[in-house]
């Protein structure tokens, strides 16, 4: 059986992180990543790319082609892993092969929710979170004028600007009052919505999808979806693009401890030892909400990588925490958003300003920045957002926060002035 | 590590080393064409903030521990080993922006023209960064730090 000092199952941001980290500090120590899908490890965030450019997966790739051999990682692509016994340090591989490991990381991911619907099976229907999904509908795209985009997240956003380009007409559907209500406060999403408007794609909210119809040749592919209103909107091409959920089945059955994701501490350790979780899988510390939490966006997936690679390697490394963050130029709408950004209660308090163009929301909780949504100038979200992930009470000047002038200078000299400014001695 | 900092009871918030970055960025190399005519018209990788008496020119810091590397959607930037810098790949950047909120000192630009960031690079290798080389003032320092 091959054995390996590192095995790391998922080849995307979380996967790749470990092993960088990994080569970072343990120069030799054999590495092995399987993923079932079949290319090098590509931006998740570009498929659209592909979609609407026909830009090939060469193109998209996350690391120089030459990064696997550069860095001695074995990769074992189109492969997917059946089994973990973690006693035995052992994984079981769909070609009938076994490998042993010294220290195991589950960057396993997340898969698209795909809901029980009459004809959800039909040609034509497609999700949108691989390459392979891009690279399926832009086989089909061809047989389509009109499309169904399921659900108004960023995924789905994502999957409607690139049929936009694509010049097919567009209706979204989204179950709840506006779409990225997940991640954007009533007015940036309103924004957002605003210039999808624009470039002619029907907005449908507070709706969900009764079915989806073929035509009545009884042919198995698309011809209408139906609401649950009963309404009828015809169209050859469905994208459902409701969600992910954590692909947690190889750690369940393994006996490592899951909750909604799998459980892990700041060392990104499972309760299995040496064996390690992170990304979309893992459900990691949040510093907004101070406890364990599914973040599954691409940053945290790499930053949690790159913890549980120094861990794996024998480097004592906490993981800072994360928490929701996003960040998009959708149809010309340049957004950045982080935290809670539409407070569950009154005992918040929310800064807001429109000023040119530009949005900037501010959510405060005893002191602390808790949420945020710049739209349109973001250049300076990430002064904020530091503020957030550090704590850093801004009672004292809040109200700059969301001021037209604001910089790092409204801030109390202690957190520029150390960074930015030469020490005394170099005047001399 | 060679970084530029700012000597602050020096820096009066004239701008020029934005003007001096944007002119080094510029395809010509004269500032009315930088400024007025050039297709691509460059940002520049320093801003100035003034408050008060106060005023500060800030870029890229290169971080030791670089938070925008890390949340790089294209693997557009990278910390590179040997020099310690942050470095940024124009062809892998696809403009999400990602980076911009986790920059600490608000140092990257979104260059809405093309479609991707603009930041700082030092004036990638000269050996004094024009903006340093252009302030009236000697108020920025190109120092080990």
């Amino acid at each position: 059986m091959k054995k390996v000092e590192y095995l790391i199952i998922g080849n995307s941001a979380g996967g790749i992180a470990a092993a960088e980290a990994i080569r970072q500090v343990d120069k030799s120590g054999e590495i092995a990543i399987i993923s079932d899908e079949p290319c090098a490890a590509y931006c998740r965030a570009r498929i659209a790319e592909h979609l609407a450019y026909g830009r090939s997966v060469d193109d998209l790739l996350f690391r120089p082609a030459d990064f696997y051999e550069k860095n001695g990682i074995q990769a074992i692509l189109g492969r997917r892993a059946e089994w973990i016994d973690a006693g035995a340090h052992r994984v079981q591989i769909d070609d009938g092969t076994g490998i042993s490991w010294g220290k195991l990381l589950l960057a396993t991911g997340g898969r698209p929710i795909v809901p029980e619907m009459e004809g959800v099976n039909r040609k034509g229907v497609f999700t949108f979170t691989t390459f392979d999904d891009a690279r399926a509908i832009a086989r089909y795209i061809e047989k389509a004028e009109r499309a169904v985009v399921i659900g108004g997240g960023l995924i789905g956003t994502s999957a409607i600007e690139a049929l936009v380009k694509r010049g097919l007409k567009v209706t979204v559907v989204e179950m709840k009052e506006r779409i990225l209500n997940t991640i954007l406060d009533e007015e940036a999403s309103a924004l957002e919505a605003e210039a999808m408007k624009q470039a002619g794609v029907d907005i449908i909210t507070g709706a969900t999808i009764f079915g989806i119809n073929g035509p009545s040749t009884g042919a198995e592919v698309v011809s209408s979806v139906t609401l649950d209103s009963g309404r009828e909107i015809p169209c050859q091409l469905v994208v459902v693009a409701i969600g992910v959920t954590p692909r947690l089945e190889l750690a369940a059955a393994a006996g490592i401890k899951v909750n909604r994701g799998i459980a892990v501490d700041r060392r990104m350790a499972t309760s299995c030892p040496d064996v390690y979780a992170c990304g979309d899988v893992a459900e990691a510390h949040d510093f907004v909400y101070q406890g364990p939490r599914l973040t599954p966006v691409w940053p945290n997936a790499y930053l949690g990588g790159r913890v549980a690679g120094f861990n794996m390697a024998g480097v004592a490394a906490d993981y800072p925490g994360g928490t929701a963050i996003n960040s998009m130029k959708y149809f010309g709408v340049d957004i950045t958003s982080a935290g809670i950004t539409v407070p569950p209660d009154d005992s918040y308090r929310v800064l807001r300003r429109r000023q040119n163009g530009s949005y900037r929301r501010v959510v405060v909780k005893v002191g602390c920045v808790v949420g945020m949504v710049f739209a349109g100038d973001i250049e300076k979200s990430g002064i904020v957002f530091k503020l957030m992930k550090e704590r850093v009470d801004v009672s004292q000047f809040v109200e700059t926060l969301v001021a037209d002038d604001f910089g790092l200078i409204c801030l109390p000299e202690d957190l520029w002035r150390s960074q930015l400014v030469a020490p005394d001695k170099v005047l001399k | 590590m060679k970084r530029i900092l700012v000597k602050e009871q020096f820096c009066i918030g004239c701008r020029l080393c934005e003007v001096y970055c944007r002119l080094q960025r510029s395809e010509s190399g004269e500032l009315l064409r930088a400024y007025k005519r050039e297709a691509s018209l460059p940002l520049s990788g320093a801003r100035v903030e003034e408050r008060g008496p106060v005023a500060i020119s800030v870029r890229c810091q290169n971080c030791e521990e670089p938070a925008c590397v890390y949340a790089c959607l294209g693997g557009a930037l990278k910390r590179d080993a040997d020099s310690g810098l942050v470095v940024w790949e124009e062809e892998q950047c696809l403009g999400c922006w990602s980076c911009i909120l986790a920059c600490p000192y608000g140092a990257i630009r979104k260059d809405t023209r093309r479609g991707k960031i603009a930041r700082c690079d030092l004036c990638s290798g000269e050996e004094v960064p024009a903006c340093v080389a252009g302030c009236p003032n000697e108020a920025l320092e190109y120092i080990e730090s």
